[in-house]
């Protein structure tokens, strides 16, 4: 069983004790604790289930690397799944449930996968869930659903707690890593001058190197760990954030970095988790090493666990993992965690050790009594939920003739590799170091900066430098060259002496017994998250799995949560070997950022809510919002989309502002509409290209409505556009098409005209504009300037339609646009945006007597259908040209260019099979369901109708008291009167005859007054 | 994430900053052009690994165009310049030409 030890511990804090609980059974830690460390502590050697067999599953490592020990974490809105108990501090009051179970982690139903094993291989859901078809929506899809996924997702109604925030920084180097290596490293960069960063994921400085002893300068490493902290926190060039992960290193230098501000210290003020966003010049990887696991069967019964992780508990945390222990390993450093537990007073058994000699630590070993087996092997680790015996048997061989100990825990090391994530997520490339069995930093081959040459440098055990003397020269080099390569003068300082001591030669063994037969292979894990075995990577390799990458997608090795930090490098020697290849040549996997998984909420940072997307606002807003505004966004904007009055159902509303509009007078804001001015002496001429109609020849004073189309063709936007003077023209656009357009006339004048001297600005936020509709819209505005003794003449004769004069209207500086999107007698009118709610609040107050209303968006789309106007977005869809719209009369046959000209004579663009503008009205006056296909004779080549067009706008019409709607159909205009059937979403069939879109006072006598 | 140098405005923005517009220095084909020469306006796009010369704009800055030539393999820049060109510079040309040896101008690689 593991229990706390008596001594040792050296984060812990034995005067502090805290309470959390493990699936609602309360324990106790000590402060400095980690959840896996108090729950080791507590015996809890089962903490979750695997994924697919449900194998029980204990604490493997001690690190950011572990694939087991995930819980969720918290609860109610604060509930998070998957959370790694080796990276979770302890604090009073946590509460931790484990994962991937049912009904409890002791007993689970879904463990029978693991009888099952045998038919449950790699690829199996590629094998089995293929036929029949139909089976795939309610058989096939409901259970990998329901199998999918490990920890249980959050409640949907919650919603997250706490806050979060962005962090942006800029530094001359920045050191990921705040081991040996890495604070080395940023000392000797910091010396030069440089602006240094160091940011470190745990919560306390130094690594392993603690852990692992040695001297520094002849004194104990953790002191010089000490002294070197102090004087980095000395020195103003230097900031160090702890907690604070490297996730990810990006093109030119950007790195973002994860900091954890009050996950150990929940309820305390302020930000949860902060994303540094951070530019640097020079990047030192010194993210150290991780232990790999050994490939043996049962190597992920509960008790197994990574040699130098049993150390880090005994050291660390004084835990110790269990009571009579066998160190299986292929190197010397497992010696370190045999020599510790010893010492500690734990019964060490023996070292099973794959070589055949071993180097100095096996004969401090020896001396204190511990069992050294050379050239020998764990065949197999028997027991449930926990160890129960250990078979030991020769490496070389197929693992009979075995010997069975009784033990409660291994540690196994099957040597380490370098964290080169860091190194690799932007591109920088590795080696295969064959003494060491690993892929290291390619120094020749780094990320590459904006200037051609690396900006990442991997320092320490990152780099491969094992041993402390090795780290320590190493990190000091590489924080030097950093500072050099940002343009500072590194200092000429010594490199502190770390004791190196004398190692035997790893070897590689990647399956323990070396020719393990199929059982064991069966049993030997390598990832332990997603249960990959040995014999699934070989049954892969057998399937004509070649590539790393598919390899690691059929089998799904390496991806899980962990990302395969312990796996990797194992299933890539596997296949190998199955390949009889070699591993370099395999290669590896891509390692993609983040290095460890990060909270969506540090990746939205403040932006949630009300900050998410800023709202752009009218002048009149507020107004139109204590006036019953039912909103509907358009663009950024907010647009009122019927104006409700108590007791009036939205539906209700828009119906009275529709006849209101037409028998009364109505008041539309139309602030958002898009108001470009282009001015200078060759606006004509540009405008004249950007339109597909004549905008040079317009006449001060007057309006014309225009179409723009793309290059290949396509309508892009619309809307009226007014000659202000010789050189000037207002254009406007749709709400939402404002920028767009902006951006659009820019890139054209910039790219391809740079020489026309046009000036386009975007004025479309200096007015409030108003439209002043109905047959009582010229009374209205008479009154105004009536009551202010003048005012502009708004006659028929003084402002005809599609003409605009600048003058007063009342007290207001206006412009008036007598221009109609509703087919009713019509003025917009602008205003300084300044004056726009007092002009809005005089004209409904002098309008009352002539049954003024404000009207929305709805109103106006129905109004507009009714005369049969299109809409950009409705008619339009990005594949609409004029020409489908029957608008070849605003289409310039004078012109020899403007943008879509060219493209409107492509062979298809011409095709007299394009689906043509109609009128649609039902048979029985219902309304249509808006985008619902027409379909035709026949069929296609999948058995579907043949589709001969769609409705593109539809609208239950007050006034004419029907359904009107718009379409394309094919050959449209000359089926005038046919009926055309419109299968609907809802099982019923629609029939609606195609008509002229235009419905209401065809010849225009309303607007003509 | 890029850091481009806006040669505007002189600010070293990074690709949030920025708008990407695909490749520079197309040669528009407007009417009386073949079917063919328009097609290939339209829609054809050169893919190099390798010398690349874009367009950008400081959308979320001055709001200029300009044009970035680059390594689409090693996102090394070579320079910024002006958009108002047919083709690039001969300071460009020539800082490409010193780190590629054998690059030539209208050879994409």
């Amino acid at each position: 069983m593991s229990t706390r030890l008596a001594k040792q511990g050296r984060l812990i804090d034995r005067s502090k004790k805290v309470t959390f609980t493990f699936n609602g059974t309360s324990m106790q830690g000590y402060e400095g604790d980690t959840l896996a460390s108090a729950l080791l502590a507590n015996d809890q050697m089962m903490v979750g289930r695997s994924f697919k067999y449900h194998r029980p599953r204990g604490v493997v490592a001690s690190g950011a690397e572990e694939p087991n020990a995930l819980v969720g974490l918290g609860q109610g809105n604060r509930f998070e799944p998957n959370q790694r108990a080796t990276t979770t501090e302890l604090f009073n009051g946590l509460t931790a449930i484990s994962q991937n179970h049912w009904p409890s982690l002791e007993h689970d139903i879904g463990a029978v996968n693991t009888a099952f094993a045998r038919f449950l291989p790699a690829g199996f859901y590629y094998k089995t869930f293929i036929h029949p078809k139909p089976f795939w929506k309610h058989v096939y899809e409901p259970f990998i659903r329901q199998s999918a996924g490990l920890g249980k997702a959050p409640d949907k109604d919650s919603r997250d707690a706490d806050t979060y925030e962005h962090f942006y920084a800029f530094t001359d180097v920045l050191v990921i890593g705040g081991g040996v290596a890495g604070l080395q490293a940023a000392k000797a960069a910091a010396a030069s001058g440089a602006k240094v960063l160091l940011i470190e994921q745990s919560a306390y400085w130094g690594g392993r190197a603690p852990v692992d002893g040695g001297t520094v300068n002849d004194e104990p490493v953790d002191k010089f760990v000490e002294q070197l902290v102090s004087e980095l926190e000395t020195m103003d060039n230097v900031s160090m954030r702890s907690r604070c992960m490297g996730a990810g290193v990006y093109d030119h230098g950007y790195v973002l970095g994860y900091e954890r501000l009050t996950d150990h210290t929940p309820g305390v003020q302020g930000p949860r988790h902060r994303l540094w966003r951070i530019r640097a010049k020079q990047i030192v990887t010194a993210t150290g090493a991780i232990e790999r696991p050994l490939s043996f069967a049962g190597n992920d019964v509960p008790g197994v666990m990574l040699a130098s992780a049993m150390r880090d508990y005994a050291v660390n945390w004084g835990v110790n993992p269990g009571e009579r222990v066998i160190v299986a390993t292929n190197n010397d450093d497992a010696y370190r965690t045999a020599i510790t537990l010893k010492q500690a007073g734990v019964d060490v058994l023996r070292i099973v050790d794959a070589r055949a000699t071993a180097g100095p630590l096996a004969e401090e070993a020896r001396q204190l009594g511990i069992r050294v087996d050379p050239g020998k092997a764990i065949a197999k680790v028997k027991g449930g939920k926990r160890v129960k015996k250990v078979a030991i048997c020769n490496q070389e061989g197929v693992g009979g003739a075995r010997e069975e100990v009784e033990a409660d825990a291994v540690a196994m090391s099957g040597g380490w590799s370098p964290v080169v994530h860091m190194w690799s997520h932007c591109g920088g490339k590795l080696t295969w170091d064959d003494a060491n069995a690993f892929f290291r930093p390619d120094p020749s081959r780094p990320p590459l900066g904006a200037n051609g040459e690396g900006f990442v440098l991997a320092a320490g055990a990152s780099n491969g430098a094992l041993v402390l003397g090795d780290v320590l020269t190493d990190a000091h080099a590489v924080g030097k060259a950093a500072a050099k390569a940002a343009g500072f003068k590194p200092k000429n300082i010594k490199a502190p002496v770390g004791e190196t001591t004398a190692e035997a030669p790893m070897e590689a063994v990647w399956l323990m017994p070396a020719n393990a037969e199929i059982q064991l292979r069966m049993k030997s894990w390598l990832d332990f998250q997603n249960d990959v075995k040995v014999s699934d990577v070989q049954l892969a390799a057998r399937e004509g799995y070649e590539s790393v990458e598919h390899t690691k997608r059929y089998t799904t090795l390496g991806m899980a949560t962990d990302q395969g930090k312990l796996s990797n490098i194992n299933g890539l020697a596997i296949l190998a070997d199955a390949l009889e290849s070699e591993i370099p040549k395999v290669g590896t996997t891509t390692f993609r950022p983040p290095y460890t998984p990060i909270s969506m909420g540090a990746i939205g940072g403040e932006a949630r809510g009300e900050v998410f997307q800023p709202i752009r606002q009218t002048p009149m807003h507020n107004w139109h919002d204590r006036n019953g505004a039912d909103w509907e966004p358009v663009g950024h904007w907010r647009r009122t989309y019927a104006y409700v009055r108590p007791g009036e159902s939205v539906h209700d509303a828009v119906n009275r502002e529709v006849k209101n509009t037409r028998d009364n007078l109505g008041l539309l804001d139309a602030s958002t509409l898009g108001k470009l001015i282009v001015k200078g002496p060759d606006a004509g001429k540009f405008l004249d290209i950007m339109y597909t109609n004549m905008m040079s020849t317009l006449i001060v004073g007057k309006c014309r409505y225009g179409l723009m189309c793309s290059e290949n063709g396509f309508l892009i936007d619309d809307g009226v556009v007014a000659r202000i003077d010789k050189d000037t023209w207002l254009c406007h656009t749709t709400t939402g098409g404002a920028e767009r357009i902006h951006g659009h006339m820019e890139e054209w004048l910039q790219t391809e005209w740079w020489d026309w001297k046009v000036y386009v600005a975007n004025v479309t936020e200096q007015y409030a504009q108003v439209a002043v509709v109905g047959p009582n819209a010229r009374k209205v505005l008479e009154k105004l300037n009536a009551q202010a003794g003048g005012g502009m003449d708004l006659s028929k004769e003084a402002l005809p339609f599609m003409e605009w004069r600048d003058g007063k209207i009342g007290e207001f500086d206006a412009r008036a646009y007598r221009i109609s999107f509703s087919g009713e007698l019509s003025y917009e009118i602008a205003v300084p945006a300044s004056q726009g709610q007092a002009f809005w609040d005089a004209l409904f107050e002098a309008g009352q007597e002539f049954g003024v209303m404000p009207y929305g968006t709805e109103c106006l789309h129905i109004l507009r259908a009714e005369k049969g106007f299109i809409m950009i977005g409705d008619e339009t869809d990005g594949t609409v040209i004029p020409q489908d719209l029957g608008l070849h009369w605003a289409l310039s046959k004078k012109k020899e260019d403007y943008l879509g000209k060219r493209a409107h004579s492509r062979s298809h663009m011409a095709d007299p099979e394009r689906w043509k503008l109609v009128g649609l009205e039902t048979v029985d006056g219902s309304v249509l369901p808006d985008g619902a296909y027409a379909v035709g004779e026949g069929v296609n080549a999948n058995g579907q109708r043949n589709m001969i067009g769609r409705v593109t706008s539809t609208y239950f019409s007050a006034n004419l008291g029907k359904g009107i709607a718009m379409g394309l159909i094919k050959h449209g205009p000359d089926r005038m009167g046919e009926i055309v059937e419109f299968p609907g979403t809802d099982g019923k069939t629609y029939k609606a005859k195609i008509v002229d879109p235009i419905f209401f006072d065809k010849d225009g006598e309303k607007q003509n007054v | 994430m890029l850091i481009l140098n806006c040669p505007y405005c002189g600010v070293d923005a990074e690709e949030t900053e920025l708008a990407a517009g695909g490749e520079a220095h197309l040669k528009r084909f407007g009417p009386g052009s073949s079917d063919d020469e328009f097609h290939d306006y339209l829609f054809m796009r050169e893919n190099p690994k390798g010398v690349h010369f874009e367009r950008w704009r400081h959308a979320n800055g001055c709001g200029k165009w300009f044009h970035a030539a680059r390594c689409t393999n090693t996102l090394e820049v070579f320079g910024t310049y002006t958009a108002q060109t047919s083709e690039p510079p001969q300071d460009i040309k020539d800082a490409i030409a010193a780190k590629r040896p054998g690059w030539t101008w209208r050879e994409f690689s």
